[in-house]
């Protein structure tokens, strides 16, 4: 067999191969990836009866786009949960989804994904250290959202203020994002 | 002394066929561990094994394409033309790299999102390609099976090993579970605590392969 037709061949099975796995594996992930996302929502704005991620508004801010997902309990607004992100991670981007109350006071925060070092910036996720709980209850109205290095209200994670501020930065940004769909309406 | 080396050569003309392949299996354990011995694909290695769970994951997916790509190498070895031979293995390493990181992602999405980038990097680990040029395209079907697992195997337990122990120093759990609180030695979880463990299990597996001799 020439060289040609052998390679041929072999991606030609190859890629058969990649296409069935693809099918099977394509619902399961698709599965995954929502549940990964409600989970969250379920997280940041907990005791929605309705299906948020069904309602889901899309901006776009700083060159890429951020989610807002309405939750709902009963037909009364509970809470917005807003998917954001930061490019300012010491690991490149990190994704949250932050939960606001009508009223824009934080309710919980969730990390969805990030590369930051284990050990000292993923002490930003939750149960890893206390560093997300002090967001909880606060309004960004009166709540800097900056490290007080950079004389925010935030207390940083020991050793990873880069990551603390990127955490800041995206939660910011949710919050602009919070309020611009709010002024829209 | 011709008799000495006929006899030697009759031993291993009649050693019973299920011993050789024993040792196509074991020699990857210890004898030619990747990472201990034959200091192989470092990159994920020293990357990925901050935490025991971590290794043993990366461990695995390296072995069932290890063993995946030794069997069709062997199985295709006298259909691909030489010239061709290097495209054609790395298709098929891909090919089984990209099963593994789709099973994985819609199946163990927790473990595919602490694993990242380093899934796809399978297809260029100098073991997987360096088992398929030196063993899989020059043995049996059989033979390359067993030597992919040994080799995975090996591989699986050195990242766990490594990874076990710079969890202990690095964050004092031991797969997952918390043993002190607090901080450890942060230095084991970053990168140069990674060159530091690595050295001394470097060191320790020699020790024990010397004895053992």
């Amino acid at each position: 067999m020439s060289m040609v037709t052998t390679l041929f061949v072999i991606t030609l099975v190859a890629a058969g191969l990649l296409g069935s796995v693809y099918s099977v594996t394509k619902e399961p992930i698709r599965l995954a990836e929502l549940k990964k996302k409600n989970d969250a929502i379920k997280v940041v704005v907990p005791g929605f009866d309705n299906e948020p991620s069904q309602e889901v508004q899309r901006l776009f801010m700083d060159g890429d786009s951020i989610y807002l997902y309405t939750a709902r309990q009963g037909g009364k607004i509970l809470g917005t949960a807003v998917e954001t992100f930061t490019n300012l991670g010491f690991g490149g981007l990190i994704k949250l989804m932050v939960g606001f109350a009508p009223d824009g006071t934080i309710i919980d925060i969730a990390v969805l994904k990030h590369s930051e070092t284990p050990g000292l910036g993923n002490k930003m996720e939750k149960g890893k250290s206390d560093f997300s709980l002090q967001f909880m209850g606060k309004n960004p109205e009166n709540f800097k959202l900056a490290v007080k290095k950079d004389r925010g209200d935030v207390d940083a994670i020991t050793a990873s203020t880069i990551t603390s501020r990127a955490y800041c930065d995206a939660v910011a940004r949710a919050y602009r994002a919070f309020k611009e769909s709010q002024n829209a309406e | 002394m011709q008799w000495h080396a006929l006899t030697e050569l009759l031993r291993k003309v009649k050693m019973p066929n299920d011993m050789n392949q024993w040792k196509n299996f074991s020699k990857g354990l210890l004898k030619e561990n990747a990472v201990f011995v034959l200091i192989l694909g470092m990159c994920p290695t020293l990357g990925v094994t901050t935490s025991a769970v971590n290794g043993l994951g990366m461990g695995l997916a390296t072995t069932f394409v290890l063993v995946m790509s030794n069997m069709v190498v062997s199985m295709v070895k006298n259909m691909i033309p030489d010239k061709v031979r290097i495209p054609a293995f790395i298709v098929i390493i891909a090919a089984f790299v990209t099963v593994v990181e789709l099973v994985m992602r819609g199946y163990s999405p927790a473990l595919f999102d602490a694993l990242g980038i380093f899934i796809p990097l399978i297809v260029v680990n100098c073991v997987v390609l360096g088992r398929a040029e030196a063993f899989a395209s020059k043995n049996t079907v059989l033979s390359s099976v067993l030597d992919g697992a040994g080799i995975g195997l090996g591989f699986t337990m050195a990242l766990t090993i490594l990874g076990t122990v710079r969890e202990l120093l690095g964050s004092g759990a031991f797969f997952g579970m918390k043993l002190i609180s607090g901080d450890g030695l942060l230095l084991f979880i970053l990168p140069p605590g990674a060159f530091l463990a690595l050295g001394y299990l470097i060191v320790l597996a020699n020790m024990i392969k010397e004895k053992t001799n």
